[in-house]
């Protein structure tokens, strides 16, 4: 019998059960965009930035299991033309100040920005009032820059087993909340070593006291685009040199 | 906030019975969360610590769960919580300029808590009473058949600090206002008789009428139930104690709809019936009810009805003394949130989580709720499978179309003269239900509600059937005199309140469509702006994760084509307009300091004084 297979932009990419679409094309080395996916963690499809067509029909790769004999449609003007516009709407839906921001060139919403050629944010900024906590001794939480892909949500629940934070609020008003009645991270159990204060693909957990450990022009995006990093997708540790 | 004001103790009394009363069980946060409101008030944030340690649940989720239904309150509401339907058809009834009179009579601006804590005057989306609006909720009670009278006395009744059993029992009367009957409507079904039938036939020749039937989805969708009741049936369950679910969908939260509270208040046997010989086709033992937080008022006599059906034998262990055959139906209360109508929302809601739909596949019919087979079915459908349960599938086949069997029971509200419910075989046009409902000078029909589709005029002859005209019933009327941009403006806003949030486009997406409608409607509008509102249809539409954001843009791309006049008066020009209006952005220091007046404003708006929004 032939191995399980799935046409990826014309490609024959092996599978193995139970895998998904995203799965598949990253074990390849082929990068389909996305933010709130990473494999260490259960998928969750929500950023829709892995939305590909599959037999003609619009899935998340991340969480559509793949199929044998599954044709994909990936890399084509129209699916990174509505890629792009969906990185506008998380531009404008938070505050986000690349110039400024500790985490520039390390950040996965501003490399998947040059990557699919975001000129610019296109809608009226948001502009949302979201005060930052830097109540921690160690960690600051700039929400500003929070593009609610959950993967702190996960990793604090699912391998810290702290459940140091969630989500609250629905629709436009949706939140990143910290687990204490205060609401601030210092009166949670959260600590630098937790896996939490790893997975954040944007600038939200920040390490306090090591800003600009490497300068800007040699960090991990700047150096290469996001694509071509496509089988070292996971994000910088703390702290972690590159 | 005056969360000192409870006093620990007695917070912890209070909290400790409501959650001993629910068995400790996380899985009914939600239920838990309203049960705890309706004690305290509202959920101030002592209550959500101590709920979560009860529970053992992380804080940060039960405040996650709080976070997310509308009729669920962080913040102190006040005595008299009064919540406007904000459909369009309340709209149309005047409900706006009867708000802004409660307003004024009580003194208060609407969405804040008076300073003296008595009351706060908001909107919420569609209560289900279309048929005789404009309504309201207050305290979670429905009122309905609003006037400039009943509101001035509503606003007395309050400032009196009247108890709501001592308000006139008048206000709280909701009619059935059934306007035509048929197959469902027409006939009297005593309880268990359906039931009976089912068991006589067996559970495999139950499924065989089911599908004889081919009874379809009455929530819009359309899926063949038997489909669904086989796959159920068919699915193994999980786990050593694993067991199959069947679920009423009485989240009826599509404006416009309301067809489920007539079914719930006078056929409610019908529907318990169509639950429990569901479960015993496809061999699962509990039901569970999700019934919409607006139709609270229901709960009272369904929970009798239920008890009287466990004194009849028609529910509990050994179903009408046959051993072997069990069945139990639990009520769950929602809060406020439209998506949990979505059936896979409402699978996460019934286990006290967020109303997040979940990714499919699995369906629910493998991996439903609490991870088991579940069967989801509309209140309708249930009512349906009851009839084929004691008619036969050939007969219910008989009716309607050969795609589209039996009948559809319809919303009818806006411009007609007699609002309600009405009962056809599939295949009616649209024109023959406008002529019986004296819809005379009607220039467009929402079918289905806002995630359905609008028609216009030419399009009457058409039929509602799934082939042609699907819905999942409602059918909101506009005349000839109606601004077909202000009910798209309507819908944009219906939701983008009702967004869960939970994928980019969605979340994103409906806010900017508000942006471009009001922009549009503020007088800034250019062509520019409808191209963004097709670019983002056309992304909602492949991207969104669920129904809701697919549909979302739908009202605003069906009126854009049929209606376009009513846009393109608006625009001021057919190039860019920036949104930055600066007179606009001295709105906040006119109200401040109470001024009008010409100087008060810039620009053209200055020559226009009292234009100001």
């Amino acid at each position: 019998m032939s191995p399980l297979s799935i046409l990826l932009d014309g490609l024959p990419v092996p599978f193995e059960d139970h895998q998904t679409i995203m799965d598949a094309a990253l074990a390849a080395g082929i990068y389909i965009p996305h933010l709130c996916h990473h494999p260490e963690f259960e998928p969750q499809g929500s950023c829709k930035l892995c939305t590909v067509k599959a037999n003609g029909r619009y899935v998340s790769a991340c969480t559509m299991p793949a199929r044998d004999g599954m044709e994909v449609e990936n890399n084509s003007p129209d699916l990174n033309d509505k890629r792009r516009t969906l990185l506008q709407m998380l531009f404008v839906e938070g505050n986000h100040f690349c110039p400024s921001c500790e985490q520039s060139g390390n950040c996965m919403l501003q490399a998947l920005a040059y990557e699919l050629e975001m000129l610019s944010p296109h809608f009226d900024q948001f502009y949302p009032n979201r005060p930052l906590d830097a109540s921690h001794a160690e960690v600051l939480l700039d929400f500003n820059r929070c593009i609610l892909c959950e993967l702190c949500v996960r990793a604090s629940r699912d391998v810290d087993g702290k459940s140091v934070f969630a989500l609250s609020g629905r629709g436009i008003g949706k939140h990143l909340i910290v687990n204490a009645e205060s609401g601030r991270l210092a009166d949670s159990n959260f600590a630098l070593s937790d896996k939490a204060a790893q997975v954040c693909p944007v600038g939200v957990i920040i390490e306090k006291r090591r800003g600009f450990a490497v300068p800007i022009g040699e960090r991990r995006y700047d150096v290469e685009p996001i694509s071509v990093q496509a089988e070292r997708l996971r994000p910088r540790r703390a702290g972690e040199e590159c | 906030m005056t969360d000192e004001s409870f006093d620990a103790g007695r917070l912890d009394d209070t909290l400790q019975a409501i959650v001993d009363g629910h068995a400790r069980q996380p899985g009914q946060l939600l239920q838990i969360l309203l049960a705890a409101q309706d004690s305290l008030g509202y959920l101030p944030a002592a209550a959500l610590t101590a709920i979560a340690r009860a529970l053992d649940l992380p804080r940060a989720q039960v405040e996650g769960v709080a976070g997310f239904y509308s009729f669920l309150h962080l913040a102190p509401v006040g005595r008299y919580r009064v919540l406007f339907s904000d459909n369009i058809t309340d709209r149309m009834l005047g409900s706006g300029e009867l708000l802004d009179r409660l307003c004024n009579k009580l003194w208060i601006e609407r969405g804040k808590l008076s300073e003296d804590a008595l009351v706060s005057v908001d909107t919420t989306s569609c209560t289900g009473l279309c048929d005789q609006g404009p309504a309201l909720l207050v305290n979670g009670r429905p009122l309905s058949r609003l006037s400039a009278e009943r509101v001035d006395r509503i606003a007395e009744l309050i400032r009196g600090q009247l108890p709501l059993a001592d308000w006139p029992s008048e206000y709280f009367r909701i009619d059935d206002n059934i306007r035509r009957r048929d197959a469902v409507l027409a006939g009297e079904w005593p309880a268990g008789q359906a039931l009976r039938a089912a068991l006589g036939r067996g559970a495999e020749a139950m499924l065989g009428e089911m599908k004889l039937a081919n009874l379809r989805g009455r929530g819009g969708a359309g899926f063949t139930t038997a489909i669904k009741w086989e796959s159920a049936r068919r699915a193994p369950c999980h786990g050593e104690n694993g067991v199959r679910y069947v679920v009423a969908n009485a989240d009826e939260g599509e404006p416009g709809t309301f067809k489920d509270r007539v079914l719930l208040s006078s056929y409610a046997d019908l529907l318990f019936d169509g639950m429990t010989l569901a479960g015993f086709t496809i061999g699962a033992s509990q039901g569970l009810l999700y019934l919409r937080g607006e139709y609270a008022y229901l709960l009272p006599a369904l929970r009798d009805n239920l008890a009287r059906r466990r004194r009849d034998g028609l529910l509990g262990p050994a179903l009408c003394g046959q051993a072997g055959v069990d069945f139990e139906i639990d009520i769950h209360l929602g809060a406020g949130a439209y998506v949990c109508g979505e059936e896979t929302a409402l699978l996460e809601s019934l286990e006290g989580k967020r109303g997040i739909p979940r990714s499919r596949p699995p369906f629910p019919v493998t991996v439903g709720y609490r991870g088991q087979p579940t069967v989801v079915n509309n209140v309708e459908t249930l009512c349906k499978a009851a009839l084929v349960a004691l008619k036969g599938g050939a007969w219910f086949a008989g009716l309607g179309t050969k795609q589209s069997t039996g009948t559809k029971l319809l919303s009818i509200s806006g411009d007609v003269e007699t609002p309600g419910i009405y009962e056809y075989p599939f295949g009616v046009s649209v024109k023959q239900v406008l002529y019986d409902c004296g819809a005379g000078n009607a220039q467009a029909v929402q079918v289905s509600g806002p995630s359905g589709i609008c028609l216009a005029t030419h399009e009457f002859s058409r039929c509602i059937a799934f082939e042609d005209v699907p819905t999942a019933g409602a059918l909101m009327v506009f005349g000839a005199h109606r601004d077909m941009f202000e009910v798209a403006r309507n819908f944009a806003h219906f939701f983008k309140h009702e967004s869960c949030g939970f994928c980019t486009p969605c979340r994103v997406g409906t806010s900017l469509v508000v942006n471009c409608m009001d922009k549009i409607a503020n007088g800034h509008g250019s062509q520019y702006e409808i191209n963004e509102i097709f670019k983002i249809h056309r992304l909602l539409h492949a991207a969104s994760h669920c129904g809701l954001g697919q549909a979302a843009c739908n009202p605003l791309f069906d009126t854009l084509q049929k209606f376009r006049p009513a846009y393109e008066r608006r625009l001021r020009s057919l190039d860019f307009e920036p949104a930055f209006d600066l007179d606009q952005a001295l709105a906040a220091a006119r109200q401040m300091t109470g001024r009008d007046d010409a100087d008060a404003h810039f620009g053209l708006a200055a020559r226009a004084s009292g234009v100001d929004s």
